[in-house]
């Protein structure tokens, strides 16, 4: 009994671990967007597009990282183009992300429809478990480089929030436009670059879901964590370092189901499934209030007005 | 101070110039989104030309699989139905500001429960009770499932676009959670699926159009909603909220209720779109009823600005485009997702061309030009 109460724990934190990458890059790219007082909840059709095109680039290529980066590329050019049309008179940013979220997950079951049957080239996982003896452990510290590279990038960005020039820029920018016009910057070319560069870490996240885990691309790949990151980012008070934490928790929700499964549970599958949604709303509930507004939160932000 | 107050009615034109410059604001409304489903056909031709394949051949098969024939017209129709019920989900929180898009979520979910609350009458009930069972299950199911976003938005603040998404895959989850486990039909080994509701309790098909009167109810449905927004207090404040949510406030307008209520009726018309799916065509509650209605739906509504009454005649065009899918499928050798390409692209264009609005000196004398 205690050594399947085990095996549930580990593969529930093994899960949490393998799943948050995807949920931790969408957040982040996610992060800068809505700092610079944007929203954009096309990263969902990002998400999936950028999956396809790193299995079709990983495939022709025979690299994954080839394919990491040109997924990384198409969804700056996904992002980019949000960034533009957003700064148009009367486009609405909520109704352009619902749109393109539409057109990147039909763009991407369009040209991906002849990669669902080829097997890709699959990123290599790093192997931490080296020191133990019990394989289920092992196995579950094989642990994808993206992983890293996210936590990095949460460092990263948390910090230049705070300490660097672009980082304040964006912060004022997302905060009260017309400051930043009053100190001589561009609010639109800041918006632009901080939705293209977000769409570039959505892409990445796609990435990782087709060439690591599940690890193969096809039409079901994501379901919606694209659109729960933008939950996710509310959750963690757009602040880069509790993104990760947020992540790591909808990983770890994300992966009761399938942890429950490995010890012979199947009752409720699919109830377990919706677990990391009813977990979003339930967040959501908690977390924003009416009467005040959220510390932390872009005064921009069309979302929480 | 008389002399201006008066001015405006002394250099007023007279009724008829009145009533045309009127026409012609109200044709910037035609004109443009007209204007961007053409350049989508234009960008959707240079796309299919990149893949080398013809766009003629294309545009001849969508007319011919939507429209060209009496069979291809009733696989339109059919498909106009949900449409016109799933962009009303849509239209009307989007006259109080609400961007619902889980309509999808409503359709399945109410769809499921108007097959689960006819098990237990199956035996016994004749149809005359079945039926309306059935279809208030489904309305009262989808009104509860939508209301609950619109509740969650006005008392919690919740974002209604993510919340509403993210109840669609919970939607998903109960449907799936109950028909692949305690309610799965035994006897059918294809799909999981509840059990048939009966042929008896099946909805017929409207007398020598070989289309099921679901299209009746959802042509009734947005006429009645659109004299409810246009002709009844309630739509007055509804507008007025949707204009303004500070005024609407100061006016001592009922926000909250007025959000909730319209959230529900939205609900209603997606959990009836439901209804007609189970019991006009499957027959049974199963995976089928996810097949995308909720979404193209979004779509619709947009295209129609949020007008009850121009919705029927734009989920024609896209239960047309859906009902074409498959011949241009079969016969171009192109993936199934090429129409939800076409889709997606017409929703951003429509989007984009939002930005004409008020540019053109042709509309309005006025306009910044």
């Amino acid at each position: 009994m205690n050594d399947a109460l085990f095996t549930v724990l580990l593969a529930i934190v093994a899960g949490a671990i393998r799943v948050s990458t995807p949920f931790l890059f969408v957040s982040l790219g996610e992060c800068l967007t809505e700092k610079s007082g944007r929203i954009n909840l096309g990263l969902e059709g990002t998400l999936v597009f950028g999956a396809m095109t790193a299995y079709a680039i990983s495939y022709h290529s025979g690299s994954p990282w080839v394919g990491v980066l040109a997924a990384g590329v198409a969804g700056s050019l996904f992002g980019a183009f949000h960034g533009f049309v957003c700064k148009l008179p009367r486009v609405n940013d909520v109704a352009i992300g619902i749109a393109m979220m539409l057109f990147g997950t039909g763009l991407a079951f369009f040209f991906g429809k002849p990669y669902i049957q080829p097997t890709a080239p699959r990123l290599p996982s790093v192997d931490l478990g080296f020191w133990s003896d019990v394989p289920q452990v092992k196995v579950a510290l094989q642990i994808n480089p993206l992983f890293f590279v996210g936590l990095v990038i949460a460092i990263l960005l948390w910090w230049a929030f705070r300490n660097t020039r672009w980082g304040l820029i964006v912060r004022m920018t997302g905060d009260s436009s017309a400051t930043a016009r009053a100190m001589g910057y561009s609010v639109d070319l800041v918006r632009f670059l901080a939705t293209t560069a977000g769409g570039f870490l959505a892409g990445v996240g796609g990435a990782f879901l087709s060439l690591y885990y599940p690890g193969s691309w096809n039409e079901g790949l994501s379901s919606g964590q694209g659109l729960m990151a933008v939950a996710l980012v509310i959750f963690a008070r757009w602040n880069p370092l509790a993104c990760f934490a947020a992540a790591v928790l909808f990983g770890g929700a994300g992966a009761i189901g399938p942890a429950l499964q490995s010890v012979g549970i199947s009752q409720g599958y699919h109830f377990f499934n919706a677990a990391p949604y009813i977990l979003t709303l339930l967040i959501m509930i908690a977390s924003i209030s009416p009467k005040r507004s959220l510390r932390g939160a872009p005064g921009e932000l069309s979302l929480m007005k | 101070m008389t002399e201006t107050a008066r001015s405006p009615s002394l250099s007023a034109p007279s009724g008829l110039a009145e009533w045309l410059a009127g026409v012609r604001r109200s044709a910037e409304y035609v004109v443009i989104p007209l204007f961007a489903l053409v350049v989508s056909a234009v960008l959707f031709s240079l796309f299919l030309l990149a893949l080398g394949k013809s766009p003629q051949t294309f545009f001849e098969l969508l007319w011919r699989g939507g429209f060209g024939t009496e069979f291809s017209w009733q696989n339109t129709l059919v498909r106009t139905a949900p449409l016109i019920l799933t962009a009303l989900c849509v239209a009307i929180p989007a006259r109080l500001g609400l961007v619902v898009i889980g309509g999808e979520g409503a359709l399945v979910l109410s769809g499921f429960m108007a097959a689960v609350v006819a098990l237990p009458l199956l035996s016994w009930a004749p149809a005359f009770v079945v039926m309306p069972v059935m279809f208030l299950t489904a309305a009262v199911t989808g009104a509860l499932w939508i209301g609950a976003v619109g509740a969650l938005r006005h008392y919690r603040g919740i974002n209604e676009t993510i919340a509403s998404l993210l109840m669609f895959y919970i939607a998903v989850s109960i449907l799936n959670f109950f028909v692949e486990g305690a309610l799965r039909d035994p006897s059918d080994p294809n799909k999981p699926s509840t059990a048939p509701i009966g042929a008896d309790n099946m909805v017929g098909q409207i007398p020598g159009l070989g289309v099921h009167w679901g299209l009746v109810f959802g042509v009734a449905i947005a006429i009645g909603l659109h004299v409810l927004m246009t002709r009844t207090t309630f739509g007055f404040a509804a507008r007025v909220t949707g204009g303004n949510v500070r005024a609407a406030r100061a006016q001592g307008l009922p926000v909250g209720r007025l959000m909730v209520v319209s959230a529900m009726i939205a609900g209603a018309c997606a959990g009836v779109a439901g209804y007609f799916e189970v019991a006009a065509i499957l027959g049974k509650a199963n995976g089928s009823l996810i097949a995308g209605y909720g979404f193209t739906g979004i779509l619709v509504s947009f295209l129609a600005r949020h007008n009850p009454l121009a919705i029927p005649p734009v989920a024609v065009l896209f239960g047309g485009l859906a009902a074409a899918g498959g011949l241009i499928q079969r016969r171009m050798g192109l993936p199934d997702a090429t129409v939800l390409v076409l889709q997606g692209l017409i929703f951003v264009v429509l989007l984009v061309s939002e930005t004409l609005y008020g540019r053109f000196r042709i509309f309005d004398p006025e306009a910044r030009g």
